[in-house]
């Protein structure tokens, strides 16, 4: 699928040699059997992983707060499916589907909740706060909306060196009120970045509704202002949402430069996990939980097109086994040894010294060596000093 | 009279300075009908009503800019963060807008950013940050940091009927932990004046926030296993310092240990230690020394976070290499 592109604007040409895509070329093509399958184990995954993350929550067995995107699966997961192998995107805080497809473990995300020494971040970093390049997902901070600029710079390099790659960044509809969202989306507009910016539409921020977070009818519309496509999907239909997230990443790849996709969705769970949604309206919750469950929803529909029980029964007996395995080997991980929290700062120095008042600690840098790809760093855990 | 904690006083502060001056009223994250991610301002909007308790966007630039603007027309703003950390994003409004307004153009910025602060609590490094340095270094911001229930209220009170910006960063590890009994009447406590929270006479721990509950662990633990006796100062405010104070503590002991939860290079012991040598260096019987946290972003595994903050033991051992100087 080579081609040549001017970019809109008249910024230059761009050549690139594609790798053949890993999906459906076109939204027109449906996409197979199989390909609907893993639509739904990474779903159900998605789902399953966090219902045990729920577990070692309550058996305090997870260290600080624990996100939820129940309800959302579908949204995250169709979105991420959309993409191809040397894509990038940068997920938030309800996004766990979209990092397993991009290749994230369960038994990555269960020793990040219970920080354990051997996690993807060493215990520095919280949750699902980390990330790898070379699987195409960089990992979030806290400052909601800061990772849309920075996807728009990731993306602007692609376009720079004429690699034919897509990035997609997720934002909630609280984030979108943030100075980085506009800056960056902004920007990224102007330089025709190849850029899909996932706006996720699930009616609350914290205890914040919509209507208090922006008067736009939806966020889709503010496509506008900037000057690039906007769509609106439902977010619930996780083939709407492949498909109108295909349509983004097809322009983004032709040079067509950045698009918003709007999912509309609904945050069934709290906040984080002590959160008990006092704020929303009685019923609301419900009300989605039995109408519009977007697993349900894709049962139902794949119940349609002859995909047996037993099928998805035998995946979800798969995904049960995966989930053990996981926390067998995630529980067995030790917590960090305190020294290596001094390492790599900076490239150079590489570790800093303990404070003068840890006399006997020494810097570890000689045993605690940075891994070269941090995102995989996948060392044994170390034991106490 | 019963006891309440921090966050109860500071919440106690806010009720009464809005019963007081209409002009005051608070602006921030679901600090309405959600009373805010730590309950600050539960009771708010039912008492006062959703003109006065202000629900916003997702937009710390937007919130505290909006809040210069009001503080300018003679409102008394305050603003919340959800978490400290955040203050972040509105630095250039904070340090180049409000902090230079009253100098260059005249006008009166009365207003408070307050919002949960500080480590000791697997909040990880976007949770836990203690940002005043950067603040400290602003010529035009105020800065206060209470260590107890009681300064809590008291300096909210004075920081609200400030006529400049005050930043009134709040421990989150002292909120629900602390409990102190209020005084009788509305009690004012000036901003830049420090507190002897406890006296001694052979070493001087000078300390604040959350630390300071530490510095005090460590001089009862001096006391009772080296019989050193250990004056510690609670600074409370940060900007502008109390000098007074720091001096006659020096005068007094002759040797400080300054104890601080930020990192070192850059913190505010650093600012410390010159005005020391500065003022009262032939007092001094030994170098001044500092026990802070290291200087690294903030881990959130708890084995991590013990060793980058400092720690009880850490204020025993600098306290006795001190002493033995
Ligand atoms: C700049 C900034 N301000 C405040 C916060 C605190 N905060 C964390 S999540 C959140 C709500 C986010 O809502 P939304 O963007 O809709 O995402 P959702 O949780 O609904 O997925 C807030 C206010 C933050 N993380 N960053
Ligand atoms: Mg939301």
């Amino acid at each position: 699928m080579a081609r040549s592109t001017t970019q809109g604007g008249g910024r230059g040409t761009r050549t690139s040699a594609a790798a053949p895509p890993a999906v459906a070329a076109a939204t027109d093509v449906a996409l197979s059997r199989a390909q609907r399958l893993e639509l739904y184990y990474w779903m159900r995954l998605t789902r399953s992983l966090e219902e045990r993350l729920v577990n070692l929550y309550r058996q305090t067995k997870v260290v600080g707060g624990l996100f939820r995107s129940l309800g959302q699966e579908a949204d995250a997961v169709g979105s991420a499916y959309a993409l191809r192998q040397g894509d990038i995107l940068s997920p938030l805080i309800r996004n766990l589907g979209s990092m397993l497809v991009k290749g994230a473990t369960p038994v990555e995300i269960l020793k990040q909740y219970m920080a354990k020494g051997d996690s993807p971040t060493r215990g520095r970093e919280l949750n699902i706060h980390f990330g790898d390049t070379e699987r195409g997902f960089i990992g979030q901070i806290s400052p909601l909306g800061d990772m849309v600029p920075v996807m728009a710079g990731v993306t602007l390099s692609f376009r720079m060196r004429g690699e034919d790659r897509v990035g997609l960044v997720y934002v909630g509809d609280g984030a979108t009120s943030t100075g980085a969202f506009h800056e960056g989306i902004n920007f990224a507009a102007v330089q025709r970045c190849p850029l899909v910016v996932i706006i996720e539409n699930n009616g609350y921020a914290y205890s914040t509704p919509t209507v208090k977070q922006s008067l736009v009818k939806q966020f889709a519309d503010k496509a506008i202002g900037y000057g690039i496509p906007g769509e609106t999907a439902d977010g619930n239909d996780v083939i709407a949402t492949y498909e109108a997230t295909k349509r983004a990443v097809d322009r983004a790849r032709r040079g067509e430069g950045t698009s918003i996709v709007e999912l509309m969705t609904f945050r069934r769970k709290g906040h984080a996990e002590h959160d008990n949604q006092s704020y929303v309206p009685p019923g609301q919750i419900e009300r989605w939980a039995a109408e519009n469950d977007p697993l349900d929803r894709y049962v139902a529909r794949l119940g349609q097109e002859g995909v047996a029980a037993e099928e998805l029964a035998a995946i979800d007996a798969r995904i049960q086994r995966e989930i053990d395995e996981a926390t067998d080997i995630a529980e067995q991980s030790g917590v960090p040894e305190p020294l290596d929290a001094l390492v790599g700062v900076y490239a150079d120095p590489p570790s800093e010294e303990p404070l003068w008042f840890r006399e006997g600690k020494r810097a570890v840098v000689e045993k605690s060596e940075r891994p070269s790809s941090w995102g995989t760093f996948d060392a044994p855990a170390k034991g106490a000093d | 009279m019963a006891e309440i904690t921090y966050l109860e006083a500071i919440r106690e502060a806010l009720f009464e300075e809005m019963e007081r001056d209409p002009n005051v009223f608070m602006l921030g994250e679901d600090i309405g009908a959600f009373g805010g991610a730590f309950k600050v301002t539960e009771g708010l909007l039912a008492k006062f009503g959703e003109s006065r308790v202000i629900d916003t966007p997702i937009s710390e630039i937007g919130i505290v800019g909006a809040a210069a603007g009001a503080a300018h027309m003679g409102m008394r703003p305050v603003v919340e963060m959800q978490f400290i950390d955040f203050i972040a994003n509105a630095y250039d409004m904070l340090t180049n807008y409000v902090a230079t307004a009253r100098y260059r153009a005249f006008l009166p910025t009365p207003m408070v950013v307050r919002g949960p602060s500080g480590g000791y609590v697997r909040g990880g490094p976007f949770h836990s940050q203690n940002p005043e340095a950067g603040f400290i270094h602003t010529p035009g911001l105020k800065v206060v940091y209470p260590s107890t229930a009681a300064d809590a209220k008291g300096l909210m009170k004075a920081a609200i009927r400030d006529d400049d910006c005050v930043l009134f960063f709040e421990h989150k590890y002292l909120y629900r932990r602390i409990k102190g009994e209020m005084p009788a009447g509305d009690v004012v406590v000036p901003i830049g004046t420090a507190r002897v929270a406890r006296e001694g006479t052979d070493l001087s721990i000078i300390t604040y926030a959350a630390t300071v509950y530490k510095a005090l662990e460590a001089a009862e633990q001096l006391e009772k296993e080296d019989g050193l006796s250990v004056e510690v100062v609670d600074l409370r405010s940060l900007a502008p310092l109390d000098d007074e104070a720091i001096v006659a503590t020096v005068k007094k002991t002759n040797r400080v240990l300054i104890v601080h939860e930020d990192t070192r290079t850059g913190g505010i012991a650093g600012e410390l230690t010159a005005r020391i040598s500065e003022r009262c260096f032939e007092w001094l019987d030994a170098p001044v020394l500092r026990v802070t946290a290291h200087d690294v972003p903030l881990p959130y595994a708890p084995s991590l976070e013990d060793f980058v903050l400092p720690q009880t033991p850490d204020i025993v051992l600098a306290a006795r290499r001190l002493a033995a100087y």
